[in-house]
């Protein structure tokens, strides 16, 4: 025997359950306890970069939508910084969040963000990334949070180059990763959990 | 960028010790569950920053959920406890400044929900949500009522082990995790198909929060410890050294 590493265990992911919102989105769910549920405002003021609406519906391996879902959304900001504590490389947009979070519509599963459109990421080799946001999934059913990236369909020469999207090995799935312009500063993000239409998920 | 900004990114997620997405005991997880391997990369800035909470959002009955949707005076029903307990990562270093919201069932084991069918009664008092900000040392504490088991619709006779669902956010968010804390000694554990999605049992009992007599209160609440452990970052000795896949 060796001695033992001193690693503790990361502790293990149980459902968020069908009640996520009580916990994570109370006024939502009815319940007014704090002044209004964090992630429902990602613009706390007049922001730098191009306002964007983002929408989409998570769908289960029979197409229906899932209406009991958390999504959350993590981005930079327009100029590719993160509103973070350890974002190192300059000032984040004050007036910008970054996080955003948003239930399901109770009838039709949708999901919606109002945000702008993020900035270029340095990988971590110094390559930019292309514009991206960084997807969480939670609800009944889904045993870890699902972590997905969402890429914009419009942002060609940035995608053909960044680090992530070519090296994936089956191409014919990258279309799951790009939202779609559906307008002017809109786009469509579909979520499949499951399917020939599966989303990329993502293990990083 | 600064080559150490990076740091050496988050280490490779132990996958023995997390559930598969498709676990048919748990039978919503057979069409919520991706049939595609996971696509595996280290980890970049888009991972690990995370939006920052300050303890300014914490109102002052956020960790009291015996009274924070209570009317004045009055108070939630059931046993009174307080769960406490520590936020660290994986090489054992606290993680301050980690935001937790967990929410649970009242003392019946029903929720305050408009989806919820348990015929067990709503508490009025009882709202059934809470949160706080770790502290420097990553510690945390609230107030609340323990939780009733339920029974739910799986199996023909399906019961949840009484527990607390717990959201955290660490410093990155390849850290952001959900679980639930259960109660030493509930004989429900073993038996609920949601605890076994877990095939190692020392994943269980990690989640699973002994009684801590020392901590209890002493004609006021018992108290029960649930430390949460995140993912951890590597450490890098050449700091400097350029970062490539
Ligand atoms: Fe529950």
């Amino acid at each position: 025997m060796a001695q033992r590493l001193d690693y503790l265990k990361e502790s293990a992911s149980q459902t968020a359950g069908p009640y996520v919102h009580i916990g994570c989105m109370p006024n939502f769910s009815g319940i007014s306890i704090y002044g209004g549920d964090l992630g429902t405002t990602m613009k706390t003021g007049p922001v730098t970069g191009q306002e964007i609406k983002i929408t989409g519906v998570v769908h289960d391996g029979v197409g229906a939508p899932v209406r009991d879902a958390m999504i959350e959304l993590w981005q930079a900001d327009a100029a590719g910084l993160y509103p973070s504590a350890n974002e190192a490389r300059g000032n984040p947009d004050p007036n910008f969040t970054g996080f955003g979070r948003s239930p399901g519509d109770p009838v039709t599963g949708e999901f919606v963000f109002e945000t702008v459109k993020p900035g270029r990421v340095p990988f971590r080799d110094g390559r930019l990334q292309a514009p991206h946001a960084t997807l969480w999934i939670v609800a009944r059913g889904i045993n870890i949070g699902l972590h997905t990236r969402l890429y914009f369909e419009d942002e060609t020469e940035a995608n053909s180059e960044d680090p992530i999207l070519t090296r994936i090995e089956h191409q014919s799935r990258v279309p799951t990763l790009l939202a779609k312009k559906t307008g002017e500063a809109q786009y469509r993000f579909d979520i499949h959990l499951q399917g020939p239409k599966e989303t990329i998920f993502f293990d990083m | 960028m600064s080559e150490n900004s990076t740091n050496g990114g988050y280490i490779a997620r132990d996958w023995t010790r997390q559930p598969a997405a498709y676990t048919p005991g748990y039978k919503t997880t057979v069409k919520r569950s991706p049939q595609a391997a996971l696509l595996s990369f280290p980890t970049t800035l888009s991972e690990e920053t995370s939006p920052v909470f300050g303890h300014g959002i914490i109102g002052e009955l956020d960790n009291d959920l015996i009274h924070n949707f209570a009317k004045p005076g009055e108070s939630a029903i059931g046993p009174r406890i307080i769960v406490y307990g520590r936020v660290l990562d994986e090489t054992g270093r606290p993680v301050p400044g980690a935001l937790l919201e967990f929410w649970q069932a009242n003392a019946g084991g029903r929720y305050r929900h408009a989806k919820e069918g348990y015929i067990a009664p709503l508490d009025p008092n009882f709202g059934g949500c809470g949160r706080m900000i770790t502290d420097e040392n990553g510690s945390y504490e609230f107030r609340t009522i323990q939780p009733g088991p339920y029974p739910w619709p799986n199996g023909m006779n399906d019961w949840r082990p009484a527990h607390i669902h717990f959201s955290i956010f660490g410093h990155g968010f390849a850290q952001r995790l959900i679980t639930q804390m259960y109660f030493e000694g509930d004989p429900l554990i073993p038996l609920c198909p949601i605890a076994r999605v877990l095939n190692d049992q020392r994943a269980i009992d990690d989640l699973t929060a002994p009684l801590d007599m020392n901590r209890t209160v002493p004609m006021d609440a018992r108290a029960y410890k649930f430390d949460i452990v995140l993912r951890g970052r590597r450490q890098t000795y050449f700091e400097n050294r350029k970062e490539g896949l």
